[in-house]
């Protein structure tokens, strides 16, 4: 028993040096990639401001000037202003709050399905784990773009629901990898040393399952959400997103779009926020990905 | 491979079965009526209107009714434009998205496969970098900024091309089919990179080297076939994509396909049209999905050769 007891603590002691010494690998590949760590600078950045921006914002949401109008950046509106007179710097934080909201909590969401689904498709195993992943292949044949414009429709245009529709989408490539790593790590010894020591299959999954099949999650976490962000700024800008009096990034560029002719500054600064944020999440994750070794996300 | 092909189509049913049933329940399930909009109708008309579209029926039986119906091709009449079919409406659409589609896909194929297999000949070069970045630029922004900036710069500053139309002034498809191919060219671009990679190092290479091929035959005959596999493999989701991007670049540059016909539906509330389309599009979808793995698995030796082995 003691025998056991010490073999058993110098694995797990073997597997925290390896686990700490990986992730510190691949923090010192990560530091090296110089666009990875510029997009997570980039991206912290626009948290922060989100975060903050009821306290940053040199104008209130609501403050209109008729009189202005619209007019070009200048000292007091350093983006210009649009026809109403609304200051577009304020209004481009505060569509920010609400695009990087949309794209941070639909992507916890898809998260949580996706992981849970995975991993006990994959624990399980057998009949259950052919039935579950069966599901999730005939839902991915499924046009989903098709089917979140006809909700929106259906049921009226609700931000929660738009989160719902999102992270419903993207929670399959999710449960997919999830379910390939439990799958392989099961046959690993450690973890069947902790079930011949009788831990529960729910911690299991937690202690030992989840810690290891976390750089891919990482990795498809940081891609999902520059591609649930662009799905919100799809459907805001055909006007089936997000609805005034509430403003995004998407919603900004459709009204852009429609004055470009006169006032161009009112489509390229929401335009540039947007495509910045997706341009960090992108290198971020493409860095991660290389940092953490993890080949062929994609599935 | 006949096999594969049954079973991928015998795969599809099911999923077409669940689009239509689930599109026919959600439809229905919205709240309020496609009449109760209508100024005043009296109250006889209104039972008119729905019997005639039979929504005073139970819903089981709208739903079998429907079914039946669809079994025939019949996709019924449009809610809001009385006297014109569902189907008449896609019949005219269709051939403008067919065609817009097409053209970004050309564009989407021939940029991207030369910008990857340029980029994978001389990995980490600026041969690599330039191409590479370009394509980031590509996915990071969106059709629905890049649109409006390209009218902006070509068709309103430079005055080069037209802003909006489809086929009634000489060049008015190209801002388009450029808008919808761009984002499908950075994706083949990274594809065809990757896979040609991957196949350069293989030992056939090396082989074909060795006998002294010269470069671009070693390329063209040997690792193209292999190495566009992925993109070949892409064209099914693309093909899904391309139709939800058509929602987008018909509506900004009024084309009247049937992406622009979808949005107005979703707008107007035309049920019998959103069903209508929501199931044509899906059906597609599923088809274009089908076509592109058979012929991903048709390309690949080594799987084909699994699969018409006859080996369970």
């Amino acid at each position: 028993m003691t025998t056991l007891q010490s073999s058993e603590s110098a694995d797990l002691l073997e597997n925290a040096e390896m686990g700490a010494s990986l992730w510190r690998d691949a923090w010192q590949r990560l530091r090296k990639n110089k666009m990875a760590v510029g997009g997570g600078i980039t991206l912290l950045l626009f948290i922060v401001i989100a975060l903050l921006t009821p306290w940053l914002a040199p104008y209130s949401y609501e403050a209109q000037n008729l009189d202005l109008g619209a007019s070009p950046p200048s000292a007091a509106h350093w983006l210009g202003t649009d026809v109403f007179g609304r200051d577009v710097l304020t209004q481009v934080m505060y569509g920010g709050r609400v695009s990087l909201a949309v794209g941070f909590i639909a992507t916890a969401v898809a998260l949580l399905i996706g992981v849970t689904w995975g991993a006990i498709a994959g624990y399980v195993g057998g009949r259950v784990d052919a039935v579950m992943m069966r599901i999730v292949d005939i839902l991915y044949a499924l046009p989903f773009m098709i089917f979140i414009v006809l909700l929106m429709v259906v049921f009226g245009r609700n931000v929660l629901l738009l989160f719902l529709a999102i992270g419903a989408v993207e929670w399959l490539t999710m449960a997919r990898i999830m379910r390939s790593q439990v799958q392989s790590l099961r046959q690993q010894e450690f973890v069947e040393a902790a079930i011949s020591l009788g831990l529960s299959p729910a911690a299991i999954i937690r202690r030992h399952v989840i810690p290891n099949a976390l750089g891919p999650i990482i990795v498809y976490t940081t891609l999902t959400i520059p591609s649930v962000m662009l799905l919100e700024a799809f459907l805001s800008f055909l006007g089936l997103g997000i609805q005034p009096p509430q403003t995004s990034w998407g919603l900004l560029i459709s009204y852009g779009a429609e004055t470009m002719e006169e006032y161009p500054w009112l489509l390229i600064f929401p335009g540039l926020a947007l495509t910045t944020t997706l341009f960090s999440l992108n290198f971020l994750g493409d860095g991660l990905r290389d940092a953490l070794d993890v080949r062929g996300s994609k599935d | 491979m006949l096999r594969f092909i049954i079973s991928r189509l015998l795969q599809a049913i099911p999923v077409i079965f669940i689009v239509i049933t689930a599109t026919f329940f959600l439809v229905r399930a919205a709240p309020g009526g496609p009449f109760d909009a209508e100024k005043v109708v009296l109250p006889e008309v209104k039972r008119a209107l729905e019997a005639q579209y039979k929504l005073d029926l139970p819903l089981y039986e709208q739903y079998f009714a429907y079914l039946t119906d669809l079994a025939q091709g019949e996709l019924g009449p449009s809610f809001k434009y009385p006297g014109r079919s569902v189907n008449e409406i896609l019949f005219s659409g269709l051939p403008v998205t067919a065609e817009l589609g097409f053209y970004a896909l050309l564009i989407a194929l021939i940029i991207g496969v030369t910008a990857g297999v340029l980029a994978s000949l001389k990995p980490n070069t600026r041969q690599d970098y330039i191409p590479m970045s370009l394509a980031m630029i590509g996915i990071c922004m969106p059709s629905f900024l890049l649109g409006p900036l390209l009218v902006l710069v070509f068709g309103i500053y430079l005055e080069w091309l037209p802003i909006s139309g489809w086929g009634s002034i000489p060049g008015d498809k190209i801002l388009p089919s450029i808008t919808l191919g761009a984002a499908y060219a950075a994706y083949v671009a990274r594809l065809s990179r990757a896979g040609m990679l991957e196949i350069l190092s293989q030992d056939y290479i090396r082989t074909a080297r060795a006998k002294g091929l010269p470069e671009w035959q070693v390329v063209s005959k040997h690792a193209l076939r292999g190495g566009l596999i992925p993109v070949i493999a892409f064209l099914g989701p693309a093909f899904a994509g391309l139709l939800a991007g058509s929602f987008v670049v018909e509506t900004i540059f009024q084309i009247p396909g049937l992406g622009r016909f979808y949005v107005q539906a979703a707008f107007n509330r035309d049920y019998t049209m959103i069903l209508g389309t929501t199931v044509f599009l899906s059906t597609l979808i599923v088809l274009f999905n089908l076509i592109s793995d058979v012929a991903a698995a048709w390309l690949n030796p080594r799987l084909r050769s699994q699969l018409s082995g006859g080996g369970k």
